[in-house]
C-alpha cells in the first residue's frame, strides 16, 4: 500500500473519527446504566472533593469498568477520548519514518513524550 | 433536583454551546465553563475537567473533517503541539497550585479578549514575505489549495509564534478551554500563515493539546464521570448538528450576539472571582 500524503490524511481523519464514535458509545452507555442507579440522588458537585482513588489512574479505571463500576466504565469512555489524540499523534510518527523525516520523527516522539508523561505520571 | 434532572439540564445546556459554537467558529468549550459554575453553581476545577473533554471531543471530530480538505499543515500543527503541550502541562500544574478564585479571575479576562477577537476577520492574505530560513530548514512552507490552483505561502518568525503558542498551551491547561483563537492569531498575524490554514491547523492541535491537560487533570481526580458525561456528549451532539446546518448568511450576526454573550461571561467570571477573593 503506498502511503501518499493524501492516503495519511484519509487515515487520520478516520482515526479520529472512531475514536470518537467508540468513545461516545462507551460513554453513553455507561452513562445510561448510571443514571438507571443513581439517577433519582441528588448531586453534590458545589464543594470540591475530588474524585476517589479508582477513577483516578488509567489502571484503576480499566480494572473499576472491567468490574462493573457503572462510573468506571463513563470513566473508561473518556478515557478512550483522551487516547484518541494521543494516537493521532503516534501514527504520525509512521508518516514521518516512511518519509525519512528524521526532525518531525524527533519532534513527534517529544509530543508523544509529552502526551504519555502526563496521562501516567500526572500526579507528580 | 436529583442527578437526572441535573443530567438532562446539562445535556441540553452543552447542546446549545457546541450547537452555537460550531456554527459561529468560535468554539462550544468557551462557555462551558462559566455556564457550570455561575448557573449550575459547580465547584470551577469540576467544570475545567468536563470542559476539556468536551474539547476534546469537538476538535477531533471537526479535525477529521478538516483534514481531508488540505488546509491542514502536518508539519506547523505537529511543530507547534510542542509548544502547545508543554504549555498545557505547565497550566495544568498551576492550575493545581494557585488559588482557585483567581483561575476564575484569568477565565473571565480572556473571555473578554477571545469576545474581541471572535469580532475580527480572517483576511486571506499573507502570501507576500521572502523565505525565512527557520521556517524553511524546518519545511514549514507549503501550498494551499485555491480556486486558481495551488499556491505556496512562506512562514515567517518562528520562534515568536512559537512563543505564542505556548502560552496559548498555559491558557488551555489553566482554564480548560481550546484557546483555538490565540493560536489562530500566533499563527495567522505573527507567523503570516493564510488564514484557512491557520484555522484548520488549529483545529488539528486543539485537541493534541487538551489531551495533555486532560491527563493531569484526570490523574489529580479533578474529572468527573458524572459531570463530564453530559457534557461531552451534549457538546459533540450540538457541535455535529451545527456543522450539518450550514446556514451561512445569518452567521455574522450570530457571531455577534455569542460574542457578547462571552463579553458578557467574561465580567460575570470577573465578578464571581472576585468576591470569593475579598
Amino acid at each position: 500500500m503506498a502511503w501518499t500524503e493524501e492516503k495519511i490524511e484519509q487515515m487520520l481523519g478516520n482515526l479520529l473519527r472512531t475514536g470518537v464514535i467508540a468513545a461516545g458509545i462507551i460513554v453513553l452507555t455507561g452513562g445510561i446504566i448510571y443514571l438507571a442507579r443513581y439517577g433519582a440522588q441528588l448531586p453534590d458537585y458545589k464543594i470540591f472533593r475530588g474524585e476517589p482513588e479508582y477513577l483516578k489512574t488509567v489502571s484503576g479505571i480499566v480494572r473499576a469498568a472491567l468490574s462493573g463500576s457503572r462510573r468506571g466504565l463513563i470513566q473508561l469512555g473518556l478515557l478512550a477520548l483522551i487516547a484518541t489524540p494521543v494516537a493521532r499523534v503516534a501514527f504520525s510518527i509512521f508518516a514521518f519514518i516512511r518519509q525519512k523525516d528524521y526532525f518531525y520523527i524527533a519532534v513527534t516522539a517529544g509530543v508523544l513524550s509529552i502526551l504519555i508523561y502526563s496521562l501516567v505520571w500526572g500526579r507528580a | 433536583m436529583t442527578i437526572f434532572d441535573l443530567t438532562l439540564l446539562l445535556f441540553s445546556a452543552s447542546l446549545l454551546a457546541g450547537f452555537l459554537g460550531s456554527l459561529t467558529g468560535l468554539g462550544g468549550g468557551v462557555v462551558i465553563v462559566p455556564l457550570l459554575t455561575l448557573a449550575f453553581k459547580i465547584d470551577i476545577r469540576y467544570a475545567i475537567g468536563a470542559s476539556l473533554i468536551s474539547v476534546i471531543a469537538t476538535s477531533c471530530g471537526a479535525a477529521a473533517a478538516y483534514v481531508k480538505e488540505g488546509f491542514t499543515n502536518i508539519r506547523i500543527g505537529m511543530f507547534l503541539e510542542l509548544a502547545t503541550t508543554l504549555g498545557a502541562i505547565t497550566g495544568a500544574m498551576i492550575a493545581t497550585k494557585v488559588a482557585v478564585p483567581l483561575i476564575a479571575v484569568v477565565f473571565g479576562a480572556v473571555l473578554i479578549v477571545s469576545a474581541f477577537l471572535s469580532f475580527r476577520k480572517g483576511k486571506e492574505e499573507g502570501l507576500s514575505g521572502r523565505p525565512d530560513s527557520i521556517a524553511t530548514r524546518l519545511k514549514l512552507n507549503n501550498t494551499l489549495p485555491t480556486q486558481t490552483g495551488f499556491r505556496r505561502y512562506y512562514v515567517q518568525r518562528v520562534p515568536q509564534g512559537f512563543g505564542l503558542t505556548f502560552i496559548a498551551g498555559i491558557l488551555s491547561g489553566l482554564l480548560g478551554i481550546g484557546s483555538g483563537a490565540m493560536k489562530v492569531l500566533a499563527m495567522d498575524q505573527t507567523m503570516k500563515i493564510p488564514f484557512k490554514v491557520s484555522s484548520a491547523t488549529s483545529n488539528f492541535m486543539i485537541g493534541v493539546t487538551a489531551a495533555a491537560s486532560a491527563g493531569i487533570y484526570l490523574n489529580r481526580g479533578y474529572i468527573d464521570p458524572g459531570l463530564a458525561m453530559p457534557v461531552m456528549l451534549g457538546v459533540l451532539a450540538g457541535a455535529t448538528l451545527g456543522t450539518k446546518i450550514l446556514i451561512r448568511t445569518k452567521t455574522e450576526k450570530l457571531r455577534l450576539v455569542f460574542g457578547a454573550v462571552i463579553f458578557l461571561l467574561g465580567i460575570e467570571m470577573i465578578f464571581k472571582g472576585l468576591t470569593e477573593i475579598f
